[in-house]
């Protein structure tokens, strides 16, 4: 099995710790890596804000590098589910159903393709767990609270069998943290007004670690937290199941 | 004209009641919560209303014939405006034909989006709002900030004093019983002095020409009741094909609206009242060029139960008057620019595109599939800002080359690492203005590979 990893443009450029934990993560669990390195951008930021069409020129150079793959696995839900749903728009050659297809986030590989939840890790801490948006309600990672169903959440299982982890209960559990991509600039007041709110949240229920699939949001609920000095730590669910492996 | 965003930052300048406004309709959303879990099949449910809601669009012009043959069978009067102003003048007619100048209203929409109520008004005709929330805003002179709840933005001291100066009310009680009490006698007087009575329309029902309108104080009822004369408006999108369909829609209207099992009053209007009138205004006002859009179709679905403004955590922190639009929140924001491309162009922008609305929608609009492709129409269309779209092609240059891509990283960490923070954080980085941006990484991921894995990536040119 060969995986082509993605690793997203602002995890690339400001978070590559993020990156390593990805890659270390998915060689201990035995599988053969590739990071193309002509890679950029899963062409999200521009789609969503309304130039998809310029957007497309990214799709294909994505498409390209990655359909040779078995599997493309990236930390993020939301670029994940950007490939998956709005590539959509291209002709859908087979290189482009192969690579919707079998472009993952983290997580639900994890559980889903190689079926294991436990990572045999240790992590004592007391964790709130942002549930991305795209992730969530997108990738179906779990159930959002909006919908009546059976409830699960792949993110959970796997840090469930972390040992000595507390995960808290949040007043909201899924609330936006309002980075939203270009929102955060377009709409900066409500953007961090979200984000103050969502960290209030973990904030009142104890969470010493803030930790979701998806570092852009990591990097928005950090930001605010850092201005206003707020003592919390912020760490993607790749760098904690990639800790202290037994 | 100021947008979306610049409305938004005004209403959470007093963060006191942006915060109360969030609770309230959180709390709201809560108990729509609580309600669906206890309904056995909620989600199938949905899927059923939004299928008897897709046939209806997909033949709705045999059921709106149907639908009139009914009516004019019962002994009902039907009428067809194609636009808003066409609504607004079979209106006014029917009022003038009749000698009539007191109107009561209640529970319409669709009135406030044909701007009846001013358009009577300069004709010299006295309408009121029967619903003490409608009746709120038409003191305040204000539009309506939810479409369930359209003085939801008022707290009750405000209220209070409203009624106070226009009403005679005690000054400083901000009892909300007394306060309904008030409002409650002075529309009594109201009532009984009207000539008309107008109501909106929830469902039509096809088979047997029946209106149905939902409400929890009983105002269309009274006010059909006492007047001589009843005006029902509906939009076209309203026809359900058989009363069994009804059941479907009444299970899921009022728990997803207010949290309620059922809405107090369920009322059927099948005649007129003997000696009485009963006419139906059917509205088209845009919704058939909205069925032509495949990818728009679906927002025809609409119920107009709330329930996406009571979770949209943006609306929920902006208020229904930053969407500057008759429908505020995600569904208003589907809407508002099928009228006005131009003037509505900041609103599907007004999202995180989290998906709560469509997860929470009865009807199972993808309300934030829309917001989406309504991004990418409105940049067709030429009408976001320039500056914007240069921004994006130069993007979109940069994130195609991959020398370019790497290039811009490394430089714009290095100034992130060496500028003075005065200089990172000036005027226009948005971003710095209440956050700080991530701390510089001398490395990116990249080159961290090349340099542990082998310059290019050892593995990477499989």
């Amino acid at each position: 099995m060969q995986i082509g990893l993605f690793i997203p443009c602002y995890i690339d450029q400001f978070y590559p710790k993020v990156g390593i934990a990805t890659l270390e993560l998915l060689e201990k669990l035995g599988l053969e890596v590739y990071y193309p390195s002509e890679q950029t951008c899963c062409g999200q930021p521009l789609a969503n804000s309304g130039a998809e069409d310029e957007a497309i020129q990214i799709y294909n150079k994505f498409v390209r590098i990655f359909s040779k793959f078995d599997y493309v696995v990236s930390p993020s839900g939301s670029c994940v589910y950007h490939v998956r749903e709005n590539y959509n728009i291209l002709p859908q050659t087979d290189e482009v159903n192969r690579v919707r297809q079998n472009t993952f986030e983290l997580c639900e590989f994890i559980v889903d393709i190689l079926k294991t939840d436990d990572l045999k890790i240790v992590f004592p801490h007391k964790v709130g767990v942002h549930q991305s948006c795209h992730g969530l309600r997108g990738l179906k990672l779990g159930t959002p609270s909006e919908l009546i169903m059976e409830h699960y959440s792949k993110v959970h299982r796997l840090l469930k069998n972390a040992k000595g982890i507390e995960i808290i209960n949040l007043d909201r559990k899924d609330e936006c943290c309002g980075f939203g991509g270009t929102f955060s600039i377009f709409q900066p007041d409500i953007s961090v007004k979200m984000g103050k709110d969502r960290l209030d949240d973990h904030k009142r229920n104890g969470a010493e670690v803030i930790t979701a699939t998806d570092m852009s949001c990591l990097m928005h609920l950090e930001g605010i937290a850092r201005r206003q000095k707020r003592e919390v730590k912020f760490m993607h669910i790749a760098e904690i199941l990639n800790s202290n492996r037994l | 004209m100021t947008n979306h965003a610049h409305r938004a930052g005004r209403f959470l300048k007093n963060e006191e009641r942006a915060a109360w406004h969030d609770k309230t309709l959180w709390m709201i959303r809560q108990k729509r919560d609580k309600m669906a879990l206890d309904v056995p099949g909620w989600e199938e449910l949905r899927e059923q209303a939004s299928q008897i809601k897709r046939h209806s669009l997909s033949k709705l012009n045999d059921y709106l014939v149907q639908f009139e043959e009914q009516a004019i069978n019962n002994g009902a009067q039907i009428h067809w405006a194609s636009t808003a102003g066409r609504l607004n003048e079979i209106v006014y007619r029917i009022i003038k034909e009749n000698h009539a100048s007191k109107v009561v209203k209640s529970k319409s929409m669709l009135t406030e989006e044909c701007g009846l109520n001013p358009f009577l008004e300069k004709k010299g005709v006295k309408i009121i709002d029967t619903d003490l929330g409608e009746r709120i805003i038409q003191l305040k002179q204000e539009p309506p900030s939810h479409i369930v709840m359209p003085a939801i933005h008022v707290k009750k001291e405000e209220i209070s004093e409203l009624f106070h100066q226009k009403l005679h009310s005690e000054k400083g009680n901000y009892d909300p019983t007394y306060l309904t009490a008030t409002a409650r006698l002075h529309l009594r007087q109201k009532f009984l002095e009207a000539d008309v009575a107008i109501t909106g329309v929830n469902f039509a029902i096809a088979e047997n020409g029946a209106i149905v309108v939902c409400t929890n104080e009983g105002n269309a009822d009274m006010g059909v009741h006492a007047a001589p004369i009843q005006i029902h408006c509906m939009g076209i999108e309203k026809i359900i094909p058989r009363t069994s369909d009804l059941a479907v829609f009444i299970r899921l209207l009022a728990r997803s609206a207010t949290g309620q099992h059922i809405t107090t009053y369920t009322s059927h209007y099948l005649k007129p009242k003997t000696s009485g009138q009963m006419h139906i205004v059917i509205v088209d006002n845009g919704r058939s060029e909205l069925i032509g859009k495949e990818d728009y179709r679906d927002s025809l679905k609409c119920i107009r139960c709330g329930a996406c403004m009571n979770t949209c955590p943006v609306y929920r922190r902006s208020g229904g008057h930053s969407y500057h639009y008759v429908i505020p929140g995600p569904i208003g924001s589907i809407l508002a620019p099928h009228s006005n491309s131009k003037k509505y162009k900041d609103l599907p922008f007004a999202s995180s595109l989290c998906g709560s609305c469509s997860d929470v929608c009865p009807v199972k609009i993808n309300i934030h599939g829309q917001l989406y492709r309504w991004r990418q129409d409105l940049s067709q269309k030429g009408v976001l800002s320039p500056i914007k779209k240069s921004i994006m092609k130069i993007s979109g240059k940069i994130l195609t080359s991959t020398k370019m891509y790497d290039w811009s990283g490394r430089i714009a960490r290095w100034c992130i690492e060496h500028f003075p923070r005065k200089l990172i954080y000036n005027r226009l980085n948005i971003w710095g203005k209440e956050r700080e941006l991530p701390e510089a990484s001398r490395e990116s991921f990249k080159q961290w590979y090349n340099k542990n894995y082998g310059e290019g990536g050892k593995n990477g040119q499989k």
